[in-house]
């Protein structure tokens, strides 16, 4: 089956369709069968600590974050909403300063309502400086994920 | 201001105003001291990320999160250096609407190496978070003069 189609839409729903992707410039930069990978480039605006040029964690954990959600889209193949509901990031080591972030997300299992997923992140050639895992839930169609307060 | 200037001033008066300034990540984002340990992140299109709700982008408030667990961190004790942030744990309650958004955190446990603080973020009401989270911290106490 021809993949092309499926990961231009993809490409196009990371970098144009959602604003924040644009205002960090994150891009779709690779996808296989089971994983896909968004590249995060450096940006002084990013910085969170000003001695060191560090990334910010924030910008980290947006990237993981897009990434879970792209690796469940590659999963799903198709366009349902869906919600983050839980995520959490491990910074592992020292986040890079003045290199692009490559963050690579897999959907490891899809159930009817709800999709894990784990992702790593780390500049090109390098060991992961920060992991995260994620829980979304499915098809929610613009509703909120959790029952509301009485 | 220098950032160990910035650091001294928060942890003596509990401002984070030029800490917040001398952080550019966070004044990408638009986060602002709300006063009385809140902080504010104020909306703007380039934070959103469903547009069809629309809804914030998860990642600017596990940022947002993060950023008010280390401020409020800094400025309950001194440091010698900025906290690392060693693990983000997020719950994602509402949908985050395309506006201003609210965080406070508090302190859980202050160690020597490690902190722990819960945060809450907020649209409407504190009571209806949109977003909790835990945050552990590695931190840097300065050396405390007598």
């Amino acid at each position: 089956m021809d993949e092309t189609p499926h990961l231009t839409l993809l490409q196009e729903a990371i970098a144009h369709f959602v604003p924040h992707n644009r205002a960090l410039g994150i891009v779709l930069h690779a996808a296989d069968d089971a994983t896909v990978t968004l590249r995060l480039p450096y940006s002084e605006k990013l910085v969170g600590n000003p001695l060191t040029a560090v990334l910010h964690g924030g910008a980290v954990t947006t990237l993981l974050d897009g990434a879970c959600g792209a690796a469940v889209y590659l999963k799903l193949r198709a366009p349902l909403p869906i919600a983050t509901l839980d995520l959490r990031v491990d910074f592992l080591g020292k986040p890079p300063a003045r290199q692009d972030v490559l963050a690579r997300a897999e959907c490891y299992r899809l159930t009817r309502s709800v999709a894990f997923v784990r992702a790593e992140a780390r500049v090109e050639g390098g060991e992961p400086f920060a992991a995260a895992t994620a829980t979304f839930a499915l098809d929610t169609r613009g509703r909120v994920p959790a029952p509301e307060a009485p | 201001m220098s950032l160990e200037a910035a650091l001294e001033q928060a942890a003596v008066t509990g401002d984070a105003r030029a800490l917040l300034e001398a952080i550019p990540y966070l004044q990408f984002l638009g986060v602002e001291s709300a006063g009385d340990g809140a902080y504010r992140l104020r909306f703007g299109e380039h934070l959103i990320g469903n547009p069809t709700i629309p809804a914030l982008h998860g990642g600017t408030l596990g940022a947002l999160l993060e950023s008010v667990a280390l401020l409020t961190s800094l400025t309950s004790a001194r440091a010698a250096a900025l906290p690392k942030t060693i693990t983000l744990t997020v719950e994602y309650l509402r949908s985050a609407k395309a506006q201003d958004v609210w965080a406070r955190a508090h302190v859980v446990k202050a160690g020597r190496r490690v902190t722990t603080l819960r945060v809450t973020a907020w649209q409407d009401d504190e009571a209806t978070p949109v977003a909790t989270a835990t945050v552990h911290l590695r931190v840097f106490p300065a050396q405390v003069s007598t």
